[in-house]
């Protein structure tokens, strides 16, 4: 629990901190935005091609998901570029309810004749899987929509040229390669535009069309019989190229090497019991694996229970409005709608409308992630009856399940910084940008490391080290926390790779957060030589 | 798709690509059928059919690759047209290297019809074999079965031509009790449906989860370790990236020596590891060529504790003046991926290495392992689904799970016993092993 010697902040509620984040990154996302490009004839026709033979085959629900996707992958390495590849990928996917069981089928054969015998694949799978279902689906009410979407973005990140984005690169490699005993460098960019188009039986026909740029740079340190790498939080997001351009990339990547060769020489860190200050750069992946995972519902209830895990946040009528997960000031708010973040939507991959809703307030457990088919298990215990639209499928050849939103830690009242919290410590250590991190399959016990760690002696930053992995337990570690930083100091960071599900899909989701400090945290040193 | 089809389409691709100095075609074509089920119930359950083509186009010294899965001839041509776009708009490539003619491929055999024809009564059927397998009552179960029929191609301008075609399915199952405290997992996977019981995936799962309730704390901190072998196959694997020649020349790896070069021919663990890949192994079955169309041999990475070969590409192996053991077909995730990897063993049991144990931990299997320092192939992670402790060569009680910070080759050399090798999953075939001091550093809550 909070200290109480320390200073006070007030929490804030999710609409107020919102609408500040959102008014920020709101400015910087003016006019002058691609238009949303509207369906494809073709994909409209097979779509309802399928839905016609789902429907007449006794489904009660169904929807056809037709994807056209587009990545593009760079890859240097000092002065040179080790890869250049685009992919496109495009074809149907058939999701039929049959006696209350889901099949689905997906073609990448785009005909009629192909889209026929995709729907009635489904159907077979959903009958087949009737004989192995205690309950039956149902799924929660949600109005039908039209209409078509695009992330806002002034440049699509696959329209600028390659001499410029490799130019771009290589500019950095080289001023990266004039630091001291670094000797590798790589970077690269993942730049991907997506166009879905759904039509369900219920009457939604949407069409989005996602832009998504992911950065990345890493320097590598040699020397004798040693090797240190830094690799810096480019942070993926749901942006176009002018975004890559603000990241000024070239212009950093000399001071983001030399914190490589910093390495080299930083202390190795004495293990034991620190207050731990986490930059929003190391920040956002914590609260990703110990408050986004263990909140989808699909988790709790042991749908993932194979895989990805169960939860501690379970069952759901002895954790909604009763779990304690931090102090009064830590709110954590889920929002597909969120400005330039991964997982932003109009709609989900069932239709419904993008949702911002509370996870924890005021330190409690509020509510978990939800699709249609879940919402309706826990609507006695939330009062909300509509999903919150969290369905998602990595591609037309994967099916929708519950994927997370953007999941963020909201500022505190007060306009803290990074410094402020240095300043206020007295034995601690501040950790920047994503390590290692692993976390148990209930999302208890975890382990993070960063990229790069400082010392903090009565107030100051007093040198770097190295060596350094933090571990605590879920619960504990977020009522340990005791500063948050407050709306000036809130970054948004990111992952484009999030695995779950079985076939594994990965999607794209967003973090923000401010900086904080928890108190008398354990921290390991990794540097074992034997 | 048959080797014809596939050739068919090879030519088609290459025919559209004439102004090219040189181009690669890969062409991977998929059929997959897939159950998953928890509570007894089937949740989520689909097929996918779909053919993907790669083409990569060189211009002089500049090369790009691009893909579709569209395959009228418009696409076909837009898609060739781009890989060569962005071949002229890259800078030249120093390590460029040619692409291969005409190679000489093992023939393997891992196709089998009744893994290829699984359909989902079938698979249905087998998942109410796997639920019953637990002996009904309470027992929550959850899991996945997960089949495959894929046909691999490559063909280059110069006259390469390679296919192979392999199946696979895989049954992994969790059963938890209905108290919460206990949680037990089994798994197999191979290239044929046949060799795969769900009613024994079930009842090994269930035996499990009754096995491990109420597990007790124990004092987090290095013990004796009995791994079973699907807790090996979780973390030998990951010498992939340590064994990368080049990481291993450029002084970045564990593999690299002091001074410079690579530590082949050094004592790297215990004298009874031995490691290595060969597609033509009759339990592997893998890909007998990568992503290039290089024929993949038997590569033997670790003999008797000796490090013998490191992955060499071509243009390294070239440059070091080595044969080259080539890539990995699914595009250098990990050298081991497709064409198999087997840790050979000895005769015990996974009962007889528990027997030799006066003091120690038994472990299922891993969860959520991650790198923590590549100088040393350090990696933390936790065990999961059934963890007990050993005492005076008998498993006594369930203990809470344990997060370590461990490496695999470090671990190799605290080698006390190996057990026989066996499948763990399709193209992977690995012994139990008994590991004096292995680093566990704290208790988990997680069931």
């Amino acid at each position: 629990m909070s200290n109480p010697t320390r200073r006070h902040f007030l929490g804030t509620t999710a609409a107020a901190a919102a609408a500040l984040v959102s008014t920020r990154l709101a400015g910087r996302a003016a006019a002058q935005t691609l238009a949303a490009p509207s369906a494809d004839p073709l994909a409209i026709e097979l779509a309802n091609e399928a839905l016609n033979v789902v429907r007449g085959a006794g489904a009660t629900y169904a929807d056809a998901r037709v994807g056209r996707y587009r990545r593009q992958t760079i890859q240097t390495r000092e002065r040179q570029v080790s890869g250049v590849s685009d992919e496109e990928s495009y074809g149907l996917g058939v999701r039929a309810l049959v006696n209350g069981c889901w099949g689905f089928a997906a073609t990448s054969t785009m005909t009629r004749a192909g889209a026929q015998k995709a729907a009635q694949e489904a159907v077979a799978i959903a009958r087949a899987a009737r004989a192995v279902q205690r309950h039956p689906v149902e799924l929660a009410p949600t109005a039908s929509v039209t209409g078509t979407w695009m992330t806002p973005v002034k440049r699509d990140p696959l329209e600028v040229p390659l001499e410029e984005k490799i130019a771009l690169l290589i500019k950095a490699n080289e001023a990266a390669l004039r630091v001291k005993s670094v000797r590798f460098v790589s970077s690269g960019f993942q730049l991907l535009r997506e166009v879905k188009t759904l039509v369900t039986s219920e009457g939604t026909n949407v069409t989005q069309t996602f832009i998504r740029v992911g950065p990345y740079f890493s320097a590598t340190a040699t020397a004798p019989g040693d090797f240190q790498t830094y690799e810096h939080e480019t942070a993926p997001r749901g942006q176009g190229w002018e975004y890559v351009e603000s990241l000024d990339i070239p212009g950093n990547a000399e001071r983001w090497a030399s914190i490589a060769a910093e390495r080299l020489t930083a202390k190795s860190v004495e293990a034991g019991q620190y207050d731990l200050i986490l930059d929003p750069t190391n920040l956002w992946l914590t609260i990703h694996e110990s408050i986004g995972h263990p909140t989808e519902l699909d988790r709790a209830i042991g749908q993932e229970a194979n895989y990805a895990g169960t939860s501690f946040v379970a069952p759901p009528d002895k954790t909604i409005g009763k779990l304690r997960y931090g102090p009064e000031f830590m709110n954590v708010q889920a929002d597909r709608t969120q400005e330039s973040s991964l997982s932003r939507v109009a709609w989900d991959d069932e239709g419904v409308p993008a949702d911002q809703w509370l996870i924890i307030e005021k330190g409690v457990f509020k509510d978990y992630q939800t699709t249609r088919e879940q919402a309706k298990w826990i609507e006695s215990l939330t009062g909300v009856r509509r999903s919150h639209g969290c369905s998602f499928a990595e591609s037309w050849n994967a099916v929708q399940f519950q994927r997370m939103p953007n999941i963020s830690l909201l500022p505190g009242e007060r306009d803290i910084t990074l410094d402020d919290i240095v300043a206020a410590t007295d034995r601690g250590i501040v950790i920047k940008n994503r390590g290692s991190w692993s976390i148990d399959n209930q999302r208890y016990n975890f382990q993070f490391s960063g990229q790069v760690y400082y010392e903090v002696r009565n107030g100051k930053i007093v040198g770097m080290l190295r060596d350094v992995a933090y571990q605590s337990n879920t619960p504990v570690f977020w009522n340990a926390m005791d500063m948050i930083g407050g709306k000036s100091s809130y970054w948004l960071g990111g992952s484009f790779n999030d695995g779950k599900g079985e076939p594994s899909q990965v999607s794209s989701v967003s973090h923000g957060c401010p900086p904080c400090r928890f108190r008398n945290v354990t921290i390991l040193n990794t540097g074992r030589k034997s | 798709m048959t080797r014809d089809e596939a050739r068919a389409l090879a030519d088609r691709v290459l025919a559209l690509s004439k102004a090219a100095d040189d181009t690669r075609v890969n062409i991977t074509s998929e059929w997959g059928g897939n159950t998953r089920f928890a509570d007894a119930s089937i949740t989520t359950s689909g097929g996918v059919t779909n053919v993907t083509v790669t083409v990569t186009v060189t211009v002089g010294r500049k090369r790009a690759a691009a893909s579709t899965n569209v395959l009228d001839e418009a696409a076909l041509k837009r898609t060739v047209d781009l890989a060569a776009q962005l071949a002229r708009l890259s800078p030249d490539d120093p390590e460029l290297m040619p692409e291969l003619g005409a190679q000489k491929h093992a023939a393997v055999n891992a196709y089998i019809e009744d893994t290829a024809n699984l359909n989902p009564v079938v698979r249905a059927g087998a998942v109410q074999r796997a639920v019953q397998g637990t002996g009904g009552g309470q027992i929550f179960s959850a899991g996945f079965l997960d089949v495959h029929a894929v046909e691999v191609a490559v063909a280059t301008s110069r006259g390469l031509f390679a296919y192979h075609r392999t199946t696979d399915a895989d049954l992994s199952m969790t059963a938890r009790t209905p108290d919460g405290t206990g949680s037990g997992w089994a798994s197999i996977g191979s290239r044929d449906w046949g060799a795969i019981d769900p009613a024994e995936i079930g009842r090994m799962a269930a035996q499990k989860a009754s096995a491990s309730r109420n597990p007790q704390v124990i004092d987090a901190r290095p013990y004796t370790a009995v791994l079973e072998p699907q807790a090996v196959n979780d973390l030998v694997p990951l010498l992939a990236n340590a064994l990368n020649a080049r990481n291993a020349d450029e002084g970045r790896s564990a593999f690299s020596k002091a001074g410079g070069g690579t530590r082949i021919g050094e004592k790297v663990c215990d004298e009874r590891v031995t490691l290595y890949t060969d597609p033509a192994d009759p339990d592997l079955l893998g890909v007998p060529f990568d992503v290039e169309g290089l024929p993949i041999r038997r590569t033997v990475w670790i003999e008797k504790g000796i490090l013998r070969n490191l992955a060499y590409s071509r243009f390294w192996a070239q440059k070091q003046n080595v044969q080259p053991t080539g890539e990995d077909i699914y595009n250098g995730a990990s050298v081991f991926a497709g064409a198999g990897l087997k840790l050979t063993g000895g005769t015990k049991s996974t009962d007889e290495l528990i027997a030799g144990c006066e003091h120690g931990v038994l472990v299922t299997h891993f969860f959520y392992i991650r790198s923590l320092e590549p100088r040393t192939v350090l990696f933390t992670g936790l065990t999961r689904d059934g963890a007990f402790l050993i005492e005076k060569g008998k498993v006594t009680r369930p203990v809470k799970n344990l997060r370590w910070n461990e490496s695999p080759l470090l671990m190799l050399n605290r080698l006390e016993d190996i057990g026989r090798s066996e499948a763990v999953a399709a193209g992977r075939h690995m012994p139990a092993l008994r590991i004096r001091e292995f680093n566990f550093t704290s208790l988990s809550d997680a069931v």
